[in-house]
């Protein structure tokens, strides 16, 4: 796969492995609401995938569609972030999740949406509507969560503190990235660091809560080099797939 | 159905101790007669709401309930945009008891309370949703038998006689129709597929037929409420009546894919201009009304534990609610 390709594909991942996270949620939820708009947000993570993978296989032009990229690779060809596969833990932990992918996508989006790479710059623009309102969703929950109950407080916490490591490989660039810039699709990520921090923080400080320790940030998602989550996660995702590869559905 | 009386006593007899006006009883009687929509703010007799909000209350909780038997299969769609039809149809069963309940809180019962009855065990919730969903087909199935079964007995309610439930019902069937059509497209496809997918299709098909018919309650002659609840128009068709239409429609349905109904009896009758079909299990059907269906305590044991581990995040949100409605308050 070529880098233009890939970089379709690394956003597809992230996009199609959150949803599917997101996914579990369904019909278990603290309450009706809460059910529904996490579901909302996986729907649109789902379609997200659905257009980015499609664009990955069209670039690559080698016969895979949206669902053969998404159903038919291993752990080693998943080039997700590591963020977007951590478990769904408590409520909590979901939310830390999401609020610190969401306004990374938002920033993503934002600025992809003016690349002259019109195939990117369409999804990119539809999606930011959406990716805007889970940013705005999530830190919600991160400000009632944190300011709420010695409980929630604790739970959100400890759920930021899970993430937090795998906040740095959001804004890593590499040759790929150097590549789908140059070809007029890509966004400089690092660029969007500050901006982050600073949406970031504001609601932190709402929230009442104080901003995790730097750490060694945990990197190798866009490698293949993933948690010993995605496996599970992959196994559940593409049974079907791959007991009847013969079939269609 | 997810409206059947599955309360087995005859809860409209009376309402002990309450002595209502004649007066007051023939209006509204007259009223219900004509096809006037009776409001929350209306008298209305006492019975009557306690029945309204079992019913509404039940059909809320078989919303709900039914998130899980196709909530199992979410994770493992077997494409992108099944995945993406699932999860829709599975939000849109949510905002169904979303509904519901808004509906039913305004005879004065709030969400919380029916949630506790519905995990006491007091309320119920539609049979169907005792039993497991084991392939991917089980959710073609769902959609053809089990939404179609519904669609049956809830057109007929979007003119029932009270008005939040109606128009609950009008925004509800639309959305049951689609989860109809995609649900049969799904059997449609796997039934043409590949001997695995055919076996998996038949093999649905013959898990669920049956408790589909259950779906439409106990025949005729052993629903002592059928006729109150038809004079008070919230129940239009016999329970018989609706099993029947079900049959008559579903069964061409399975001949144009190919697939068998699993009836010997099953038979048209060219006098009748309908078909003639088996007995249902119904030692099976109070079983499983009684909470002896092969799920039923997963089922139970999953909202359970939603709603256990979900406190925390309520108690959090009506506490941070109060905390920034005080700050308000103290700035202003
Ligand atoms: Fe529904
Ligand atoms: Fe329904
Ligand atoms: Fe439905």
């Amino acid at each position: 796969m070529d880098a233009l390709a890939t970089y379709a594909l690394r956003l597809g991942d992230d996009s199609l492995i959150l949803g599917q996270r997101l996914g579990e949620w369904c019909g278990h939820a603290p309450a009706l609401e809460v059910d529904l708009s996490l579901t909302n947000v996986a729907l649109d993570q789902v379609g997200q995938a659905t257009h980015f993978l499609g664009l990955a296989g069209a670039i690559e032009n080698a016969g895979r569609d949206a669902d053969a990229l998404a159903f038919r690779r291993d752990v080693m060809d998943f080039t997700n972030c590591l963020l977007v596969e951590q478990p769904n833990g408590d409520f909590a932990q979901t939310i830390a999740r999401q609020f610190l992918f969401s306004h990374y996508q938002a920033l993503l989006f934002e600025q992809m949406a003016r690349v002259k790479d019109e195939r990117f710059a369409a999804i990119a623009a539809k999606a930011l509507k959406e990716v805007s309102y889970h940013a705005t969703l999530a830190s919600d929950w991160v400000v009632r969560l944190g300011d709420g109950t010695e409980e929630s407080k604790a739970r959100m916490v400890a759920g930021l503190d899970w993430m937090w490591r795998f906040a740095d490989e959001l804004f890593v660039m590499d040759d790929v990235d150097a590549a789908a810039i140059a070809a007029g699709a890509g966004v400089d990520k690092s660029a969007l660091r500050a901006e982050w921090d600073a949406r970031i923080d504001a609601v932190l400080a709402d929230a009442t809560l104080a901003r995790p320790a730097s750490r060694r940030p945990v990197l190798g998602g866009r490698a293949g080099h993933h948690s010993e989550h995605l496996g599970h996660l992959l196994s559940d995702m593409q049974f079907l797939q791959r007991a009847y590869p013969d079939a269609t559905w | 159905m997810y409206t059947t009386d599955l309360s087995g006593k005859d809860k409209n007899a009376a309402v002990a101790g309450v002595a209502e006006d004649p007066a007051l009883i023939a209006a509204f009687e007259a009223r219900v007669a004509a096809d006037e929509f009776i409001e929350p703010k209306d008298w209305m007799p006492e019975a009557y709401r306690k029945t309204l909000v079992r019913q509404m209350s039940q059909h809320a909780h078989s919303e709900i309930v039914g998130m899980l038997p196709e909530g199992n299969w979410i994770t493992r769609a077997p494409n992108l945009r099944r995945k993406a039809i699932l999860l829709a149809k599975v939000q849109d069963e949510a905002g169904h008891g979303l509904y519901l309940y808004s509906a039913a809180e305004t005879l004065g019962t709030s969400r919380d309370e029916m949630t506790e009855a519905l995990l006491s065990g007091k309320a119920k919730y539609s049979t169907i949703f005792n039993y497991p969903t084991l392939t991917w087909a089980d959710i073609g199935a769902i959609g053809w038998l089990v939404d179609g079964a519904a669609i049956m007995n809830q057109v007929p309610l979007q003119r029932t006689s009270y008005g939040p439930y109606a128009r609950a019902m009008v925004r509800i069937c639309k959305e049951e129709s689609f989860h109809q059509r995609q649900g049969y497209e799904i059997m449609m496809h796997l039934a043409a597929g590949t001997d695995a997918q055919k076996r998996m299709a038949q093999d649905a098909l013959n898990r669920w037929w049956w408790p589909s018919l259950m779906m439409f309650g106990p025949p005729d002659d052993k629903s002592p409420n059928t006729e109150q609840s038809m004079r008070w128009r919230i129940k239009r068709d016999t329970n018989d009546e609706l099993r029947q239409k079900f049959v008559d429609i579903t069964v061409p349905q399975a001949e144009a894919i190919g697939l068998t109904v699993p009836d010997a009896a099953l038979k048209w009758n060219e006098e009748r201009g309908a078909y003639d079909f088996g007995e249902v299990d119904w030692e099976e059907f109070y079983a499983v009304v009684k909470g002896e269906g092969p799920v039923a305590k997963e089922r139970m044991q999953a909202r359970q534990k939603a709603w256990d581990e979900g406190a925390w995040v309520r108690e959090a949100a009506r506490v941070h609610a109060e905390k920034r409605a005080a700050a308000k308050l103290a700035a202003e």
